[in-house]
Order: structure tokens, then C-alpha cells, then sequence
């Protein structure tokens, strides 16, 4: 089911870990499937110079955030904000699709993280809310777990083969 | 890497002996057991020994009562909308509990498509289903209630005994789903008081694609495929000759070794839930521990997700089975532990162990061992767990 690259990160994921003195933190929870991710960075010449992670959730949240962590450490602030989800899913050689929607929330962590440090660094107020990644990121689309079809946002069953995601009770 | 299995719930090995049964049917000729010539009632015959060893499985009073299926989900079909088309004239109402297997639950929503209406009653903590419930959601148009004898999940073996009274006393069908303890546990379908009862050959040792579907002398239930006169009219179809001869074998050997199984099952069950503390810090036992399947353990490891710790396992030849939302396919937490009111992220880190006849206290240790350095790795990774 997992790329072997997915299996290398999960089994030995890298920069795993708190980090006390972070200049930018970005907590990021999915309630829909449950993985939640933590990032930490340390920033020194407007340079991810350290990043740590926290991640509950399956072997492929797992792999996604170790993933994350080696792709933005030590690159600039600017290029870190243009790492998206989709990069990192295509590091790993690529995601099963039902987990691109609720195990690929790395970059979105990093981005949290990265204006944490600039709320911080402005002395402004960070905004209160985090973005929720199934209203602002669009890049992934929800796909059927049973037969792979597009699920269109809103839509709570698979047209294609009449799955749906509501589960028991009966009534 | 010598493999240690614990996911006897999603697929159990064949016994030797149905092996043996099942590959020397294979070598012989046989005809259609509908066919009255020597070849044709050579076959009717395996079926009819076959069927008799199922219905001494189960205890029911006429061999006729039992009907082959190709599945324990065919067989729920059946006696699901079976019952709500042969009495749809009687009511639309059918009476079912929060956390049935999904063959119960699907079959009900399509019933409903069809205008049928359904009310699924709630379990406690510990799943069970209360009578006194099931009776109160009984209507005047109810035609059916379907409750399953023990839960896939957590191993809860429900009241079906007292279920099956006031159902009697109000005069609807039971159908009870016994797919996962038939052969696991005692029984009886007399004592048990149920109308239609549902199981399957391979959760006691039997081959995949053969299922049956007890269905009590004067009850009512239309066939799924209709066609020829197989199976009493009760399903069309030329029969899998080669699949009932191995239930058959699988029959005899449960009712022959119940008794060793059930103790072999519950020893080890025992062992792993008494040392689990030595190994895993913070848990939750989920099911009714005085009334559960004895081959089933399922285990929340609190903090972490299961799919991730089924994976580690299995990289350390440790075979087992998770309820985590992400594992399940439908990324949505287990109904099972979301009705027993347990928290979503406890829901998610459980753990499924089931036992089989091959497994040894040496396979619990491995099992422990394994899951106390997963355990303490992924910790380490949790954001949820704090030292």
C-alpha cells in the first residue's frame, strides 16, 4: 500500500521532537480522520536552521512530516512558504489517495509555524484561527476509499459505487 | 522471520482434516446433486452428511433448517431483507443495535432506499445490548430484529437469550448474526431462541466462500437468487460441493473440540491481558470482560494511532488487526467504540488480537514484547503523550 520511500520515513522518521526554545510553532489536528502535527522551527538569518516534529496519526502522517522536516530544513523563509503538500507527497513517491486528504497536512504545519515566527518577530498578534486544510487547500481532492473516485467537497457518498462515509447506526 | 498471526478474525487458517476432506472430493467424480442418477445422488448425499454436521454444530432440530450460502454476509442478506420482503405486508419496521457488522448495517440502509424504516438501539461501556431496550423499539408494525450474538470488534457476546424472549413475547422474528462465534463459544439455536441464525464456515476453520443461514421450521424469508429449487427453495443456484463438504469437516471438528478451543483461546487471552501492564503504560481493555468471545482481546493504546503501531508490528513479523479510522479504509473511527462512548482518539489507537488453534504462550510474548518497543517509539513521536 506505502512506497518504500513511505516505509523508510516511517520506520526511521527524521527530526523527531520538541523543541523548547522554537521561534515558531504550527499544531495542525484533522478532525475528520484524527492524525494531528506539531512543527517546530528555529530561525537564524531568516533561515530554517532546526525543525522538529510531533505527529499522532498512521504510518503515512508519520512519513509525511519526517519528510517535511528534511525538505524544509535549512531553506529560507520565502522558500519555505512554497512548499506544498503536494511537494512533499511527490517526495515520498507519491500517497495512497484516500491519504493525500487527511495525512498530508506537513506543509500546512511548516506554514503555521513560519507565521507563528512572524507574528512573534512583528510583535503582532498571530490570527487565532489556523486554516483548516479542507476550506483553504484545494490542492488534493477527497477520493471514494472503496473505488477511487472523486468525491466532490459536500458530497457524503460515492455516486460511483454508493459508498457512504456515514457509518452505523442503521436508523 | 518465523510470522506470529493474531488476526484470526479476518482470516483463519483450514484445518487439516477439512484440507484432507475438501482435496479428496476434489479427486473424485461427482454429478449435480439435483440429479437423480448414481453420480448426481453420490453428491446430494455429501451435502446431506454436511448439513448434518452443521445442524449438530448448532443445535437445530430438523437438518433442513440449515441452508448453504456462499458467505456469512450472504447469509445476513438474506435473513435481513429475506424477512422484510416476505413480510412486507405485516409492517416496515425493523428493530437493530448501534454496532453491527456492517452486512447488517448496509442491508438496512438499502431496505430503507426501499422504504423500510429502521431504529438501531444503543450498547453500554461495555457494548452490551439491554432487552428491556429492544423491547421498548418494538412497534406494532415491527416484522424483524436483528442483533448480533457477539461483536467482531470488542468480543461482547450479547443477551440474545433474553432479546429472543421479548421477541417471542411480541410475536417478530430474531435473526441473530453469529458469524464470529459460531464454533467459538456453545451454541444452540433451541436455546438460543432465535428464528434466523447467520455464520460462516471459515471463523471455525472452514474454507472462505461458504456460509450458512439457520432458518427456523414456519419462518418466512425469500430468497436472494431465485432460479432452481437448491437449498429447499431457499437459495437457487448449483450447490459448491467442494465448500459444504469443507464446512461439513469444519462442523464435526468444532463440535468434537469446543471445549479445548474455548480454553486453549481463553488461557492465552489471559496471559496477554495479565501481562500487558508490564508493557504498555497507559491502555483501556475494550468489550465486557465476563461475557466476550475467548479468542478476541482488542486493546486501546492510548495516545498513539493503530495503524502505525500494526505496521511497526508488522515489520517485526507480528501480524494484527487495527480499528483505527485511517486503517479502516472509510477514514472514519470505528461505530463499535464510538457507541461503547469511548473518545475518538483513544477509538484510535486500537488493536485488535484474535487467536487461533496454532498459537502458543511463546506468540503472546513475542506480541508483547513487539508492542512495547512500537509503543514506546511512537510515544515519542506523539504530540497527545506527555511524560
Amino acid at each position: 500500500m506505502y512506497s518504500k520511500k513511505v516505509m523508510d520515513h516511517f520506520r526511521g522518521p527524521r527530526n523527531v521532537g520538541t523543541m523548547e526554545d522554537a521561534d515558531g510553532v504550527g499544531e495542525l489536528g484533522n478532525p475528520l480522520c484524527g492524525d494531528m502535527m506539531t512543527i517546530y522551527i528555529k530561525v537564524e538569518d531568516d533561515r530554517i536552521a532546526d525543525i522538529k516534529f510531533q505527529t499522532f496519526g498512521c504510518g503515512a502522517a508519520i512519513a509525511v512530516s519526517s519528510m517535511l522536516t528534511e525538505i524544509a530544513r535549512g531553506k529560507t523563509l520565502e522558500e519555505a512558504k512554497k512548499i506544498t503538500n503536494k511537494d512533499v507527497a511527490a517526495a515520498l513517491e507519491g500517497l495512497p489517495k484516500n491519504k493525500l486528504h487527511c495525512s498530508n497536512l506537513g506543509a500546512d504545519a511548516l506554514q503555521l509555524a513560519i507565521r507563528d515566527y512572524e507574528a512573534k518577530k512583528s510583535g503582532k498578534p498571530r490570527e487565532q484561527m489556523p486554516p483548516d486544510p479542507h476550506e483553504h487547500n484545494h490542492e488534493e481532492k477527497c477520493y471514494c476509499p472503496y473505488c477511487d473516485t472523486e468525491v466532490p467537497e459536500g458530497q457524503t457518498f460515492c455516486k460511483n459505487c454508493a459508498f457512504s462515509d456515514d457509518e452505523a447506526p442503521a436508523d | 522471520m518465523d510470522l506470529v498471526y493474531l488476526d484470526h478474525m479476518s482470516l483463519n487458517p483450514i484445518l487439516p482434516e477439512v484440507r484432507k476432506a475438501m482435496a479428496d472430493a476434489l479427486n473424485q467424480e461427482w454429478g449435480n446433486p439435483s440429479s437423480q442418477h448414481r453420480l448426481g445422488e453420490k453428491a446430494a448425499e455429501a451435502i446431506a452428511n454436511a448439513r448434518q454436521s452443521v445442524a449438530d454444530l448448532i443445535g437445530a432440530r430438523f437438518p433442513r433448517e440449515v441452508v448453504f450460502t456462499s458467505c456469512g454476509t450472504e447469509s445476513v442478506n438474506q435473513a435481513i431483507k429475506g424477512t422484510a420482503w416476505a413480510r412486507q405486508d405485516k409492517g416496515n419496521h425493523i428493530v437493530t443495535t448501534n454496532i453491527e457488522h456492517n452486512a447488517v448495517i448496509r442491508s438496512l440502509r438499502r431496505l430503507k432506499q426501499m422504504g423500510f424504516s429502521v431504529t438501531s438501539v444503543p450498547v453500554d461501556k461495555l457494548g452490551r445490548v439491554n432487552p428491556a431496550t429492544v423491547a421498548r423499539a418494538i412497534r406494532p408494525e415491527t416484522i424483524l430484529v436483528s442483533v448480533m450474538h457477539a461483536n467482531n470488534e470488542i468480543g461482547t457476546i450479547e443477551p440474545v437469550e433474553e432479546i429472543a424472549r421479548v421477541c417471542r413475547e411480541k410475536k417478530v422474528p430474531l435473526h441473530v448474526d453469529a458469524v464470529d462465534s459460531m464454533g467459538h463459544v456453545p451454541i444452540n439455536v433451541e436455546e438460543l431462541g432465535a428464528d434466523l441464525v447467520s455464520f460462516a464456515a471459515n471463523p471455525f476453520y472452514g474454507p472462505t466462500g461458504v456460509g450458512g443461514l439457520y432458518i427456523r421450521r414456519g419462518t418466512t424469508v425469500w430468497p436472494l437468487l431465485d432460479g432452481g429449487v437448491q437449498e429447499n427453495r431457499n437459495r437457487a443456484g448449483t450447490e459448491n460441493l467442494l465448500g459444504i463438504i469443507g464446512m461439513g469437516a469444519a462442523a464435526a471438528a468444532a463440535s468434537r473440540d469446543l471445549e479445548k478451543r474455548m480454553a486453549h483461546a481463553r488461557s492465552l487471552r489471559d496471559l496477554l491481558l495479565a501481562k500487558l501492564p508490564e508493557y504498555v503504560e497507559e491502555f483501556v481493555v475494550n468489550g465486557d470482560p465476563d461475557n466476550c468471545l475467548p479468542y478476541l482481546a482488542s486493546v486501546s493504546v492510548r495516545h498513539l494511532e493503530g495503524e502505525s503501531v500494526m505496521l511497526m508490528l508488522d515489520e517485526e513479523g507480528v501480524e494484527v488487526s487495527t480499528r483505527s479510522a485511517c486503517a479502516s479504509g472509510s477514514l472514519r473511527a470505528s461505530h463499535v467504540l464510538l457507541s461503547t462512548g469511548m473518545e475518538f482518539a483513544d477509538a484510535q489507537g486500537t488493536l485488535v488480537v484474535t487467536f487461533g488453534p496454532g498459537n502458543t504462550e511463546a506468540d503472546v510474548f513475542r506480541f508483547l514484547e513487539t508492542l512495547g518497543s512500537a509503543v514506546k517509539t511512537l510515544l515519542e513521536i506523539s504530540p497527545l503523550y506527555k511524560k
